[in-house]
């Protein structure tokens, strides 16, 4: 469990950052941020980059800020930034919530929301965060910026739309309503494991009914991401237990479940039907 | 006696170096000019082996050597530490792979380099051709062929008495069961390792990183590798976890012993934990098909068990112990009239196992406590009233069972075992307690309450040896050939010797897994080191006193009867006169060109038998099939209580690797041999967070016979029961008799189980 040979480069700043990831992507180079999820694996020697880019000390990045009525997060902003509130409503308190379900806390210490997001799990309680709120991605290169939508991101197990060359310098998260309410489950093993299934939902309630539901599921399929069928079987319902079922049963039967050698895929549905409902118990 | 250390939770003498940070385990031990191993597994399950291309890694900057099997030739298998049954021999294993590869993980080259990570990135060169064949993948299938003339089944343990076949004839009823024990094992925290170098001035051979049996490894090396055992030494260090597994004698062992002789630089060896998941010993998987016969009353009259267990690849160290100890342990602490168990050992192409803590006793106290429950069920009484009616005396004690096992007649020496039963349903308020749960599962909850009871065994003999002497300083030191598994050992020792020779203990040095202070040595397993060194411990101070008594008087011009030795102070008993300290004593002595110094031999045929059991209140999530531990209780007969907080810290510890083996804890192999749990994220190690705080009641009702103290071991009660407890709870959550008939129980297998009763 000694990974192979690689050159560590530290840019100072993200010109620099791009400029050497420009040079040594085609040479299977990688981002490196918190590498709690690379590093394991090199060691394992799963993978095995020639070139590590350490963003570590690239200064800017560490950005954790409202702006234009998003929350960005730089790409060397740790999961343990969220362990606090950081932004006043709803948002904050949901991130405040999640977090503590990340793994345990060393590696929430070390660990960056942007690597989650780069890395793609399925389980990851950030992608399944950034795409049940809509979250945006700024990718950037030598060549450029661009804005990537959460929901175009994810392109299946550890693989996203992020270009070789690119990187994920900051995400964006859309605030909250003031009014919104959030819930949150995951089920796993072991406290800290990668989620078996999880899901997050937001909506709002006016005139008594369900408004703007979100519904989001992780960890079940090759990517997270918002079941609409879910989302029809709550908004304009009364916000309870008869509408929660309902939702729960609509995204069970909608994912298209990820099976292995213990987990089958009906197993893994009833698990989608257990997470949405307490998720929605928990907004309640 | 002195100022009554026994029986006291006095703090662990081990402590200090751990807390500050010094601790000193195998991979902290390094010497100047050492090579790194880093041995090339096989990728494949079975297969042969046509051709090893070790060119491009030869040929790397920084790589010593590479060996494959032709440079070992002449290194013999690896011999059997226990239960050499015969017929296993040819099923042992070699240091590299000859020929054959039988599991994913067998050493088939090593490398010797400069650094680990050069070894590392050579290893990866090796390029090993293989032509596959079958794989063997159940213990349950028909056996097939290990080798021309050899099949995977080498021998089928039987162990009986009693006529089982009448009592089936004549029963009132008979219950039948198929139980499955999941396949995992001890994992310390540290992995294995092993760094020899060989002292051309001396002539010797030593080798850092021992544990468990020092002593025996010693020889074995000795023998192994042709060399006189006086020219061999091991050396214990900080050892991080044993549980069965760490400390055994295995091919890499072997392999950096002959390194360093043949190199004359020393090598080292530090195993990562994807390779000790696949190459250290596995453990517990067995299939039992269980039959008891019974009268009316829910009494057994016979009981006949078929099992199958599943060896791995190869025979190692612990030859036919598991098998053995779980044919042999399986009646408990239940009279069962006539008994007859037929355990097939059977090689599979998975990594070989080895014994885990409990061996064969958490395999055999799951089945024969769901086989209890089962009757509770068909006689329609409750699982408390079954154990009542079947529960040996404590009249009936010492009880003769008319098994063997390791060599030793099966006397279980004391115990009443309805009493503790009686002490921990009390313990756990077990009408109280279900009566609520009644009502909590009238309101839609699952939740139940299991119990499971056991007989222990420990304190395996054949002997042990230890010296103390006193220094003129006033040192004490203890010599023993016992080892440090982490269990607190020293401390244990250090109060049996302090009360028995009147000094602090705290002043008392241990010294121990050094093969170079003294000749021989048991070690550490089998719960055995309060038992045998500490008898033998026992009766060296009680010498040593007695030595120390004779000369104070002459000096002091009275009789050895009249003086004390309390504090390490030699005093009249009349507390008049002078008095002197134990150390002038081998002051004066030294004089004489004589020490202070006696030894206590202790040689002993028979285990004694602790017993205990294990109540586990939890909940169902019906949903997922998860499950949460509300309530743990262990209720466990010592004999005497050495030190209580030690004790107690067994006991937790042992809980929580049975959880690991109850509910997350498994190796599981696709259809081709290829091992699915090589990391933490896929071998379900519980964690702080799935671990219940642990009720437990100690008791001293049943000192042990056989010893003057009383004694009984403590290292595995903990372990035992629990895959029991936990099934049984379980039923009970979901009031489906029977419905738990295979460990772990992971949230799909249980949600399978509630499926099928929809």
């Amino acid at each position: 469990m000694k990974p192979a040979p690689f050159i560590h480069h530290v840019p100072k700043t993200i010109e620099e950052a791009l400029a050497i990831l420009a040079e040594v992507a085609p040479q299977d180079g990688r981002v490196l941020a918190g590498g709690q999820s690379l590093v394991p694996i090199m060691a394992f020697r799963m993978a095995r980059p020639a070139h590590l880019v350490d963003i570590n000390e690239v200064k800017g990045l560490d950005k954790l800020a409202v702006e234009g009525g998003k929350l960005v997060i730089g790409a060397r902003v740790r999961h343990a930034a969220f362990h606090k509130n950081v932004v006043d409503g709803p948002l904050g308190k949901l991130l405040t919530y999640v977090v503590r379900h990340i793994a345990h806390y060393p590696i929430r210490m070390r660990g960056t929301f942007c690597g989650s997001l780069a890395h793609a799990d399925p389980a990851s309680e950030w992608c399944l965060v950034a795409a049940t709120l809509g979250g945006e991605i700024i990718a950037k290169s030598k060549r450029g910026e661009r804005v990537i939508a959460a929901a175009n991101f994810f392109e299946g197990i550890m693989s996203t739309s992020l270009a070789e060359d690119e990187l994920l310098a900051e995400a964006r998260l859309p605030l909250l309503p003031a009014d919104a309410k959030f819930g949150f489950y995951e089920f796993n093993r072991r406290a800290g494991d990668f989620a078996m299934a999880a899901a997050l939902v937001t909506y709002r309630v006016a005139g008594g009914k369900i408004a703007d539901a979100r519904v989001g599921v992780g960890g079940a399929e090759d990517r997270p991401r918002r079941i609409p069928e879910a989302e029809a079987a709550l908004n304009g319902k009364a916000a309870g237990d008869e509408a929660f079922r309902a939702a729960a049963e609509a995204a069970a039967k909608a994912v298209d479940p990820l099976e292995d050698v213990q987990t089958s895929g009906e197993y893994r549905r009833d698990l989608v039907r257990a997470v949405v409902r307490r998720a929605l118990e928990h907004s309640a | 006696m002195g100022k009554g250390f026994i029986g006291r939770s006095v703090p662990r003498l081990e402590d200090r170096p751990l807390l500050e940070g010094r601790g000193r385990f195998a991979a902290d031990i390094s010497f100047p000019d050492q090579l790194h191993m880093r041995v090339v597994r096989s990728s494949h399950a079975h297969g042969k082996i046509m051709s090893i291309d070790a060119d491009a890694a030869r040929a790397m900057p920084g790589v010593h050597a590479i060996w494959t099997a032709q440079n070992v030739t002449e290194i013999p298998p690896i011999d059997f530490r226990l239960t050499p049954v015969k017929g296993l021999e040819p099923y042992r294993q070699r240091v590299l792979a000859t020929e054959r590869v039988r599991y994913v993980g067998e050493p088939v080259a090593v490398i010797f380099a400069e650094s680990a990570y050069l070894a590392e990135d050579a290893a990866e060169q090796v390029v090993v051709e293989v032509e596959e064949l079958p794989v063997v993948l159940r213990a349950t299938q028909k056996p097939a062929e290990f080798a021309p003339s050899l099949t995977t089944e080498p021998v089928v343990i039987r162990k009986g008495y009693g006529d089982v076949d009448a009592a089936f004839k004549t029963a009132h009823g008979v219950v039948e069961l198929e139980l499955s024990i999941g396949r995992h094992s001890g994992v310390p925290m540290e992995t294995r390792g092993a760094i020899a170098r060989y002292d051309a001035a001396r002539d010797m051979l030593e080798m850092y990183g021992a544990a468990k049996v020092p002593h025996w490894n010693r020889d074995q090396i000795a023998r192994l590798l042709g060399r006189a055992p006086a020219s061999v030494n091991l050396f214990e260090g900080h050892v991080g976890g044993g549980f069965g597994i760490r400390g055994e004698l295995y091919p890499e062992d072997v392999l950096v012993c002959a390194a360093a002789l043949r190199f004359k630089r020393p090598v080292k060896w530090i195993e990562d934990r994807r390779e000790h998941l696949l190459a250290a010993n596995h453990s517990r998987q067995q299939t039992h098909r269980i039959r008891a016969a019974i009268d009316r009353a829910g009494r057994i009259l016979a009981i006949d068990d078929d099992f199958f267990h599943d060896q791995g690849a190869y025979v190692r160290t612990h030859g036919a112990t598991v098998p053995d100890l779980a044919a042999a342990m399986l009646p408990g602490p239940y009279r069962v009239p006539a008994y007859r168990a037929a355990g097939h050992i059977r090689l599979t192409n998975k990594t070989p196992g080895g014994t885990y803590r409990a061996p064969g006793r958490f395999e055999s106290t799951f089945v024969r406590e769901r086989l209890l429950d089962a009757i509770a069920a068909k006689v329609k009484i409750d699982t408390v009233e079954v154990r009542r009616r079947n529960l040996i005396a404590s009249a009936e004690m010492p009880y003769t069972l008319g098994l063997d096992t390791l060599g030793t007649k099966i006397v279980y020496d004391s115990g009443d075992y309805a009493r503790l039963l009686d002490k921990a349903l009390a313990g756990i308020s077990w009408e109280k307690t279900q009566a609520q749960l009644k009502k909590r599962r009238a309101a839609g909850e699952r939740v139940g309450l299991g119990l499971a009871m056991f007989v222990e065994k420990s304190g395996l003999g054949p002997s042990d040896l230890v010296r103390i002497a006193v220094e003129p300083s006033g040192e004490i030191e203890v010599v023993t050939g016992s080892a440090s598994v982490g269990q607190g050992m020293e401390t244990v020792l250090a109060q049996i010797c302090a009360d028995t020779l009147g000094v602090d203990y705290a002043r008392v040095r241990i010294i121990h897994g050094q093969t170079d202070r003294i000749e021989q040595g048991g070690g550490a397993y089998a719960s055995r080191v309060t038992v045998m060194t500490g008898e033998a411990t026992r009766r060296a101070a009680a010498a040593l006193r007695e030595m120390a008594l004779n000369v104070a008087a002459g000096l002091m011009q009275t009789t050895p009867a009249a003086l004390d030795i309390a504090n390490g102070e030699i005093t009249r008993k009349d507390r008049t006169g002078a008095s002197m300290q134990i150390g002038d004593v081998a002051l004066a002595m030294s004089k004489n060109s004589e020490r202070l110094i006696a030894e206590g031999f202790y040689e002993y045929s028979h285990m004694v038998y602790p017993y205990g059991l294990h109540i586990a209140q939890l909940r169902v999530d019906a949903e997922t099939g998860g499950v949460a531990i509300e309530r743990y209780l262990v209720a466990y007969d010592i004999g005497r209580a050495v030190n209580p907080m030690l004790i107690e810290g067994q006991i937790v510890g042992g809980v929580a690797q049975g959880l690991g083996g109850a509910l997350y804890e498994e190796f599981l192999y696709d259809d081709n041999g290829e091992p699915l749990c090589v990391n933490f994220a896929d071998y379900l190690m519980p964690t702080a967070n799935e671990i219940p705080r642990v009720e437990i009641i100690l008791t001293e009702d049943a000192p042990s016979p056989l010893n003057p103290l009383g004694l009984k071991g403590a290292g595995e009660a903990g372990a035992n029961a629990v895959g029991a407890a936990i099934a049984a709870a379980i039923d009970d959550a979901l009031q489906m008799p029977g419905a738990v008939t295979q460990l772990p129980v992971s949230p799909q297998r249980l949600k399978a189980i509630m499926q099928k009763k929809v």
